[in-house]
């Protein structure tokens, strides 16, 4: 291949593509052939971390641009798929299903939430921050406002609100690499630490990037073929997404005829649910609706103030491409999030439907447990069955199971090829090591660019900088997997949560800088500190102190609770002091204008 | 047109185009799922209308909604002169 690699893409990632369906095909026969899943599974995972692995390491770099905003050159295309990647954890590929089969309707508020936000990060940040030309969120925050307090508060909300985020993903990957690689839990945390890091020590924004457009392909084929293969096997139509108005219809009768949301489970086991919730069922009171659409604007707006899906906006050759890619972002994020409820919707219908050789609910104890995807799944703990009512038969309220598993054992439920599930774990481990990637450089950047070279050390030359944000990277990941390996949340608790961290600290502080001239450091500095102590004051009250939520806003919806107080405190301050000098005016005019030299490039 | 009135115009017209997008989004982000028990009485390609709205609807109305408005806005920063 001649060129550059930046002129290479189509062709580059065309073959990837190609290969990896070639690997799929392999594999394929390789279980033909009688090799047995666990190979399968090691397979699967161990050539997909070696290919990210390969890539992070062609892409290692010395140059300050390169490390941290990917010289900016990441055409739109490329970068709505890194984004997407990015933005699409190990939660919402393996429990955003699993949410949605247990929490039906009521769930939905993710899909709406982690969709919704991009038109805010295209109205409001994307193409302002791009102008600006700052490497990180904090940068733009520390040179807008100006001075080191604001700038080291943006430091402080980015690092726990990314930290929170970052020990969900470790330890899905660790969850993940210890079951397809049969390795214990705490040693499969450090192996997917160590993927992770491979991916993003030894070329920054650069490697990520390029690691993150590989991990989007493979995440979405893992995500969509197995859907696809169901709903054609089980006549739902060939694009299923469109076609499960009937399931859904369908499930409401069985949910009927099985006592869904009147038979209660009467025994309890450590980490499983039974289902109680009726799918389709909406919101029908004042205060269902209210805590659906804060949900919402809790995710929403953490969306638009979560640093490592701002900063992977700085990447773009110029603001058209970042806006263009907020636009491939969304669309990659969509194709994902608009097959979840049907994957859900499928799967229930499948354990659920008595006419339908998978379904399980109203059969016999005896025959159920005799199924091999039952018996694997429980000896790992993911499900449970208990004839609470000794009849002999297996009623809703005596079926518990993890979310997880809508995703991880569809494939087997459904009676498909072991090969799939292997995908899947791959397809996983992709979201979860992505994710992490994105948020670990955040943080480290951060830390590195905002707090040791604009505040501690300005003189710092350039190698020195690159190593103390490749050293902070690792103790930031070894920090994050100690956490992860306790054990301490469940996955999705602690990713909300990590939103509205973000959107309590950060969301008016950032969208008032560009959209309010009038806001000065003081209101900023006013802004993130009150409405970050005022979040977590709340998410104390609540979720710690036993204390009764205000309004139905629960510790999922602290965020609503921050922002307000945010916003007080920004408006208030801002208007009681000083307007900002003409310097600061102009530069603000300068940013919502496309053209031109970035804000920074300018100022040097 | 100066270069100071391109910018103060292209402003003008950049905050409208803003503030109309944010009101699409506002509804189908808020309004729309506030009625969810109500639009389920209504059956949409097979769905309950809330249930499609909020599995489908308003994310399809999102993609669509930030490819006019991206396309919105270059359009005025040409006609304003003050494009990349």
């Amino acid at each position: 291949m001649n060129g550059r690699f930046i002129d290479n893409l189509p062709k580059v990632y065309g073959l990837y593509t190609g290969g990896f369906l070639v690997f799929i095909g392999l594999m394929a026969v390789l279980e033909q052939m009688g090799v047995s899943s666990d190979t399968l599974g090691i397979l699967f995972v161990a050539f997909t971390i070696a290919i990210y692995a390969g890539i992070g390491w062609l892409s290692r770099t010395m140059q300050v641009d390169a490390y941290y905003v990917a010289g900016r050159e990441v055409p739109a295309f490329y970068n709505g798929m890194a984004t997407a990647a990015d933005w699409m954890s190990g939660a919402s590929f393996v429990a955003m299903a699993g949410g949605v089969y247990f929490g039906g309707y009521g769930y939905l508020a993710f899909i709406v939430g982690w969709t919704g936000g991009y038109v805010l990060v295209n109205s409001l940040l994307a193409p302002y921050l791009r102008k600006f030309g700052c490497y990180t969120v904090p940068d733009f925050i520390g040179t807008r406002y100006g001075g080191n307090t604001a700038r080291l508060l943006a430091v402080i909300v980015l690092v726990v609100a990314s930290f929170t985020y970052v020990t969900a993903q470790i330890n899905a990957t660790g969850t993940i690499a210890a079951r397809a690689l049969q390795i214990p839990f705490e040693v499969g945390v450090w192996f997917g630490l160590l993927g992770i890091l491979l991916c993003s020590m030894l070329g920054g924004m650069r490697a990520v990037t390029w690691t993150q457009v590989a991990q989007y392909i493979v995440l979405i084929i893992a995500y969509l073929v197995p859907v696809f293969w169901m709903s054609n096997a089980q006549d739902f139509g060939l694009i299923p997404q469109f076609s499960y108005g009937a399931a859904v219809d369908r499930i409401s009768e069985l949910e009927a005829l099985h006592g869904v949301g009147t038979l209660m489970p009467s025994e309890h086991f450590d980490g499983l649910r039974a289902l109680t919730t009726p799918h389709a069922e909406a919101a029908n009171s004042a205060m269902a609706s209210w805590k659906f659409i804060t949900l919402v604007m809790v995710l929403m707006c953490g969306t638009a103030s979560l640093p490592h899906i701002l900063m992977r906006y700085f990447t773009t050759p110029s603001v058209k491409d970042a806006r263009r890619s907020v636009v491939w972002s969304l669309f990659f994020i969509f194709l994902l999030y608009f097959t979840a409820p049907a994957l859900a919707t499928f799967t229930k219908l499948q354990i659920m439907d008595p006419n339908l050789t998978t379904g399980i609910i109203g059969k016999s104890i005896a025959d159920v447990q005799s199924l091999d995807w039952i018996q694997k799944w429980a000896s790992v703990g993911f499900l449970a069955i208990s004839d609470s009512n000794g009849d002999g038969l297996l009623q809703i309220n005596e079926f518990f199971m993890r979310g997880d598993i809508v995703v991880l054992a569809t494939p087997e439920i459904a009676g498909l090829p072991y090969v799939i599930s292997g995908l899947v774990a791959a397809g996983g481990m992709a979201a979860a090591m992505s994710t992490a990637d994105g948020l670990l450089l955040a943080i480290a950047n951060a830390l590195s660019h905002d707090l040791y070279y604009k505040i501690i050390d300005p003189e710092a030359d350039t190698r020195t900088r690159l190593i103390v944000a490749r050293i902070l990277l690792i103790i930031i990941g070894a920090g994050g997997a100690l956490v992860a390996s306790l054990q301490l949340s469940s996955i999705l608790g602690a990713v909300a949560w990590a939103f509205s961290f973000a959107c309590s600290g950060l969301f008016f502080p950032l969208v008032l800088g560009v959209w309010w001239k009038r806001a000065n450091r003081q209101g900023a500095i006013a802004g993130m500190a009150i409405g970050f102590l005022v979040g977590c004051w709340y998410l104390y009250h609540v979720r710690f102190a036993g204390g009764t939520p205000w309004l139905g806003l629960d510790h999922l919806r602290f965020g609503i609770v921050g922002m307000a107080a945010s916003l007080i405190a920004m408006v208030s301050v801002s208007l009681a002091t000083e307007e900002p000098d003409e310097e600061t005016q102009a530069m603000v005019d300068a940013i919502r204008i496309p053209g031109g030299k970035t804000i920074l490039d300018d100022a040097q | 047109m100066s270069k100071k009135q391109a910018a103060s115009l292209h402003w003008r017209r950049t905050r409208k185009l803003t503030f109309t997008t944010l009101a699409i989004w506002f509804f189908f982000s808020f309004v729309i799922h506030w009625f969810g028990a109500e639009l389920n009485s209504f059956s949409f390609l097979g769905f309950p209308l809330g249930f499609y709205m909020a599995a489908q609807g308003s994310p399809i109305v999102f993609v669509i909604l930030i490819i006019w408005s991206v396309r919105r806005q270059e359009t005025i920063d040409e006609e304003c002169g003050i494009a990349e």
